[in-house]
């Protein structure tokens, strides 16, 4: 992150491009040097526009990934990635202010779309809601396929012998599974406040 | 859950994501939607029984020409709002061509006429069916292109489903042509367009509950 090439938003933004796109052919250590990334600007990002709800930031930070990871199929790499990743976060973020009915308090406009990678945060804060809890109240056929095969690293056929389940429904399963944990999140913002 | 652990656990496992899977999916429910409708038109309705005759005129094929070529552009439109940060752009006002044009030709046709015979240019024969029959016609494909358009990414909720159902009903209209009688211009101007934008107002009134992701 801190060599000096590594602060030009034109190369920040062809680095995580080349990772995403390498990550949607399968490459998972290239997925994860993206997700840091991303999260450390998603945090820059959303700080700058909730200065009034800063507790709020991290939870965001970690529900604009997951949302991410769920709709990482619609970037097409013919694409600048800025516009599609800058679309996401503002997405979520006017999604949670409107379930706070807070729309007023965004200290910042939303559309400007060239600042936003020029200030990664990486150090993170303390998230309040915690997915995990909310992961344990998954159903099992999409509970244990991301338990085993997301949290312990076992692989979908090893995951499929353990469950019983057929590996297309593991991987359905973890897919799913992700998905619904996106809504659970929506959910639960609704009853929490 | 610390957003590192979270990172973590999103990048193991298998992550490949077929970036054209999204699209193929938009497409097939445009494809199935056109088959599930063209299939309850011959069950349900019938061919007009003079289709051999009506083949030779041009009003009918500039009728389902009219209503496929809104499918047919509202089938890349849907694929753009499903995509975030993508624009839409002058795709977004393509769908009003073809309508316009109609309107055009149905104000000429009315212009021509005497004025005694033009409420039957509107009203045809079949007004009152048309429309519902569209609409009908239109829901198995609606179904389907919602589900497409879900699992995109639309941004713009209303205007994703609006597109979705501009889609469905479009293609809706497209096989009813193969049953309907009518051939004149302001008949299809009012209850074809109307048809179609009802399936793509109710498009546009779900698409904020069930688009959300």
């Amino acid at each position: 992150m801190n060599r000096p090439d590594a602060a030009d938003p034109t190369q920040r933004e062809a680095r995580l491009r080349a990772w995403l796109v390498a990550a949607q052919a399968g490459d998972a250590r290239a997925y994860h040097r993206f997700l840091e990334a991303l999260g450390a600007l998603l945090r820059g990002f959303f700080r700058r526009r909730l200065a009034r709800m800063p507790d709020e930031v991290e939870d965001l930070v970690q529900e604009a990934l997951l949302a991410v990871h769920n709709q990482r199929h619609t970037y097409d790499a013919a694409q600048p990635l800025t516009p599609w990743v800058h679309a996401i976060a503002r997405y979520k973020l006017v999604d949670m202010l409107r379930r706070h009915g807070r729309q007023a308090l965004v200290t910042d406009p939303l559309d400007d779309e060239v600042e936003w990678l020029a200030d990664p945060q990486p150090q993170a804060q303390e998230a309040r809601r915690d997915l995990g809890r909310l992961l344990a109240t998954l159903p099992d056929k999409q509970r244990l396929p991301i338990v085993h095969v997301k949290l312990e690293g076992l692989s979908v056929a090893e995951t499929a012998q353990r469950t019983g389940l057929s590996e297309s429904a593991v991987k359905i399963g973890v897919h799913r599974g992700l998905k619904a944990l996106a809504a659970r999140i929506r959910g639960s913002a609704d009853e929490d406040r | 859950m610390k957003t590192d652990e979270l990172i973590d656990l999103l990048a193991r496992g298998p992550v490949a994501a077929d970036p054209r899977a999204a699209g193929r999916t938009w497409g097939m429910a445009a494809a199935l939607g056109a088959v599930c409708a063209t299939v309850l038109v011959l069950l349900a309705l019938g061919l007009r029984p003079d289709l051999a005759q009506a083949a030779h005129a041009p009003m009918f094929w500039g009728k389902a020409g009219f209503v496929a070529a809104l499918a047919l552009l509202a089938l890349p439109l849907g694929r753009r709002l499903g995509r975030p940060g993508a624009r839409a752009g002058l795709l977004a006002w393509a769908p009003a061509l073809p309508v316009l044009a109609l309107w055009a030709l149905a104000f000429a046709a009315l212009g021509s006429a005497a004025p005694q015979e033009r409420a039957a240019l509107v009203l045809g024969t079949t007004w009152a069916v048309c429309p519902v029959a569209i609409v009908v016609l239109s829901l198995p494909g609606f179904v389907l292109a919602m589900r497409a358009m879900a699992r995109m990414a639309p941004t713009r909720l209303r205007a994703a489903g609006a597109v979705a159902g501009l889609l469905s009903g479009a293609i809706g209209a497209t096989a009813y042509s193969l049953h309907c009688p009518e051939m004149a211009a302001p008949f299809l101007a009012v209850w074809y367009v109307g048809g179609v934008l009802a399936v793509a107002a109710l498009g546009a009134l779900l698409g904020p509950r069930v688009l959300r992701w």
